[in-house]
């Protein structure tokens, strides 16, 4: 589903983000990305979406060379990706179901079934009460649940959720952390970076590790026994 | 179809929302077409004077007072033999004295003469109309005997058909100078949308809009600011001309005729709307083409 082949991405002034990256992703899997911040994990979630491009190396999403779309494509690579910001980016001009309906009015999605599927998201994420609400009145949690009703409302085949517990209290994250993997057993593929050591300590999934731009292999094994042996 | 609605109808909404600014662009922008557009009534009206006057150009032969009836046969021969001359119509003096007094409404100066100023006349009416050839005809005619002086009636309509052309250079020149100040405009107040949109703009992309997607509202909102700048030059001409009008209708009365001023055809309205809602449209068009490529989220 994900295929990363030798990937390099230095930004303009010279900062290496990845340093040579290989691993593959299949359809279905979830698998968590960790890393100190820095190291690197937001930068691979971009390249995923096309929002960065390689310097080197190919980043191939369903068999798409994602790196070397041309700009008219993106939009529908990007359709059938879920991707929860670590800033939200929510729209404060409208409410709560409104920031969830655009992705389905930018998919030209048939109107009536889009309010289904608006509602069906919104309940999913427990925000089916706050609909009508302006997302400023929301908790950080709440935004957080928006976000990633926002990502699933269309039905994407990959979900790509950057740091989707940062700054939330243990209970929060283990509510956000249940609805990604209800969405893994429907057989979504999943990608969460996060550095909560106690989402790391459930994954029930792989988890790379990145160190300064680069995937380490022996800790990946590591943390897998360690959370093994927990569990 | 009805997200696509509902999509444009929030974004235009939302474009709306600052009332005084987008009066204001609009204001300008009919205040701007209407110039030019006005201009180029007048000059309609101006034309349609002048081809009323004088649709047929035509030489007038006005007789020396003392022709007699004999002289006026023989000339008439002479005329009608002319190859240059289509047909001739005769004005008796005592005929023409009548005229005089119906189409002027100086019957009272008239009648308080007491013998008739006015002499015999021919009006020839010649077989071409080119410039050169009637005045040649003119000049021709002038030398025959008893004729105390030949006329060339359209000359004067030929040099305010000349003038008019001017006016109508004038008008275009303005148009052009104007119709780019409405795309400068609608390019700016675009310009001022985007930034403020910039944000939603970034997200739509991120979650996959195309770019005409994005567009889209943008080109609707120049075409409506065209439209209704000019529904405002309209009506800014329709009511000068009303106005106009009422004075021109007290100072026509005084001359005992009836002029008055008409307004744009329906087909000239409609050409002015359509091509203000295309200005705004080519305004938006530049603008978005400019500054969508430059939003790219990070």
């Amino acid at each position: 589903m994900i295929r990363f082949t030798q990937v390099h991405k230095r930004y303009p002034g010279g900062y290496q983000a990845l340093k040579n990256v290989s691993f593959e992703i299949a359809a279905g899997e979830m698998v968590f990305l960790t890393g100190h911040s820095g190291a690197g994990k937001s930068t691979l979630l971009k390249l995923i979406a096309a929002i960065e491009r390689p310097n080197l190396g190919s980043v191939l999403v369903n068999h798409q060379n994602v790196g070397a779309l041309k700009e008219r494509a993106l939009p529908f690579l990007r359709r059938n990706l879920g991707i929860i910001f670590q800033d939200h980016k929510l729209l404060f001009d409208r409410n709560v179901f409104d920031n969830v309906m655009l992705p389905l009015q930018i998919c030209g999605f048939d109107y009536r079934e889009s309010h289904k599927r608006v509602r069906a998201a919104l309940d999913k994420v427990g925000l089916l009460k706050r609909e009508k609400s302006n997302p400023i009145a929301l908790s950080g949690g709440e935004h957080q649940r928006l976000c990633i009703a926002r990502a699933i409302v269309n039905r994407p085949t990959i979900l790509l959720a950057d740091e989707p517990t940062g700054n939330l209290d243990t209970e929060y994250a283990h509510e956000i952390m249940a609805i990604f993997k209800s969405f893994h057993q429907v057989g979504a593929t999943v990608l969460i970076s996060t550095h909560d050591e106690s989402v790391l300590q459930n994954a029930n999934g792989r988890v790379l590790v990145l160190k300064q731009g680069e995937l380490q292999p022996v800790s990946v094994g590591l943390i897998q026994t360690q959370s093994q042996a927990q569990a | 179809m009805r997200h696509a609605l509902a999509q444009n109808i929030g974004v235009l909404r939302r474009m709306f929302a600052s009332p005084l600014v987008g009066v204001l662009n609009i204001l300008v922008i009919g205040i701007a077409l209407s110039l030019p557009a006005g201009m180029y009534v007048l000059l309609q009206n101006v034309q349609g004077w002048v081809a009323q006057l004088s649709s047929t150009p035509q030489v007038s032969l006005f007789l020396s007072m003392n022709a007699k009836t004999d002289d006026v046969d023989k000339l008439r021969k002479q005329l009608e033999r002319h190859p240059a001359i289509d047909r001739i119509e005769f004005v008796a003096r005592a005929q023409a004295l009548e005229q005089l007094k119906q189409s002027t409404g100086l019957a009272d100066v008239i009648g308080g003469l007491n013998q008739n100023p006015l002499p015999d006349a021919f009006i020839v009416y010649p077989k071409h109309g080119a410039v050169q050839a009637l005045q040649a005809l003119r000049d021709e005619l002038a030398k025959l005997p008893q004729v105390e002086l030949a006329q060339l009636d359209s000359a004067w309509a030929y040099k305010l058909e000349a003038m008019l052309k001017f006016g109508r250079m004038m008008a275009l020149i303005l148009a052009s100078l104007l119709s780019l100040a409405l795309v400068a405009i609608t390019f700016n107040t675009i310009r001022l949308q985007i930034l403020t949109q910039r944000e939603e703009i970034e997200v739509a992309k991120l979650i996959g809009a195309t770019n005409g997607f994005i567009r889209r509202p943008f080109l609707y909102f120049g075409a409506l600011q065209g439209l209704f700048g000019g529904i405002i030059a309209w009506f800014t001409i329709t009511i000068s001309l009303l106005v106009l009008n009422y004075q021109l209708n007290a100072l026509s009365q005084l001359y005992a005729s009836q002029i008055t001023l008409h307004s744009l055809s329906f087909g000239d309205s409609v050409t002015l709307l359509l091509f203000s809602m295309y200005l705004g449209w080519l305004g938006a068009w530049l603008s978005v083409t400019r500054h969508l490529s430059k939003i790219e989220a990070h």
